[in-house]
């Protein structure tokens, strides 16, 4: 599985997940420079977390015109499987490959901290070595990670087992007192209805490396190597 | 030519810097205010270009670039002035 991560002006996450993919699962793995116009030849495609052009104007908005970006909604039209996560997710659903925002954080502050995620589809290309319904703690850090979608398209999400990821307690409790971010209906991580785009707030390269005591993330990255 | 654009929350669109501002002003005694909005302005000067150019040339970079219209909605001015 041969991966490439996409680096942008304000990309920071982008040498924790080349590390996690590269060394820790020993894929495979190149960058590629958010300048160049053409796509290699990749099975999966990463656009990292950070801050991609100072999240000025709204985050991801400026890069979702970055010159990679005709190429990336190209590979993914096509099938090609892509994940965003953090920035990323917020690129993608500015470049509307993903549905909905994010949007600012009700609280106003960027969180920094552990959280739960229930696994709502453990189906997926992304989850598929996740148990149903099963709880993964994984790190979110963000300002503008509250998930935003009217009514309608929500209900089509969930029709379509789109919402893979979604903010809970412990025991896996959907509730608002475990809502960190005011997100919709607790989501933090949907894919395409497709089923090749996928895009998560959490951050799952910054819990896949053992010399980390937390794991979960390690899920998501034996997932998509099992499936391909 | 000058376009003057606004950008705001559509409503039902949760505005937590506009809920900050006006607990704020409330906090202030300024009790008759009722809600604020915290949007977005711009001034973009064009040169070159018929006012009816600009008028569907500024639509566009609003509806590609300057508003996300899953969240905002937009409205602008062309002046001539400066």
């Amino acid at each position: 599985m041969k991966c490439g991560v996409v680096v942008f002006p304000g990309s920071n996450c982008d040498h924790d997940i080349y590390h996690i993919l590269k060394h820790i699962f020993k894929l495979p793995t190149e960058w590629v420079w958010h300048k160049e116009t053409a796509l290699a030849q990749f099975d999966l495609v990463v656009l990292p977390g950070g801050f991609s052009y100072g999240d000025y104007l709204r985050a991801g908005a400026i890069a979702k015109f970055s010159p990679i970006m005709k190429a990336i909604v190209a590979y993914a039209n096509n099938g090609g499987r892509l994940i965003g996560i953090c920035n990323g997710f917020q690129i993608l659903v500015e470049s509307g490959l993903l549905p909905g925002a994010l949007m600012h954080n009700p609280s106003q502050k960027y969180i920094c901290k552990f959280v739960n995620v229930r696994v709502e589809n453990s189906d997926s290309f992304f989850t598929n070595q996740c148990a149903a319904n099963s709880v993964l703690q994984i790190p979110i850090a963000h300002g503008e990670g509250s998930y935003y979608s009217d009514p309608g398209s929500l209900q089509r999400m969930n029709d379509n087992g789109q919402v893979l990821f979604r903010y809970c307690g412990p025991d896996g409790e959907v509730d608002a007192a475990h809502n960190p971010n005011g997100s919709a209906e607790n989501i933090a991580g949907i894919m395409n209805e497709a089923g090749n785009v996928m895009g998560m707030m959490p951050h799952p390269e910054r819990c896949a490396d053992p010399a980390l005591p937390q794991l979960d993330g390690q899920r998501i990255f034996n997932s998509m190597i099992n499936s391909f | 030519m000058m376009a003057k654009i606004h950008i705001n929350f559509k409503k039902g669109v949760l505005d937590p810097q506009g809920n900050a501002v006006q607990n704020a002003l409330h906090d202030l005694g300024y009790k008759e205010v009722q809600e604020v909005c915290l949007g977005k302005y711009l001034e973009i000067r064009l040169d070159g270009v018929s006012r009816e150019e600009a008028e569907t040339r500024v639509r566009e970079m609003c509806e590609k670039l300057l508003a996300n219209t899953v969240i905002e909605s937009y409205r602008f001015e062309l002046s001539s002035a400066n």
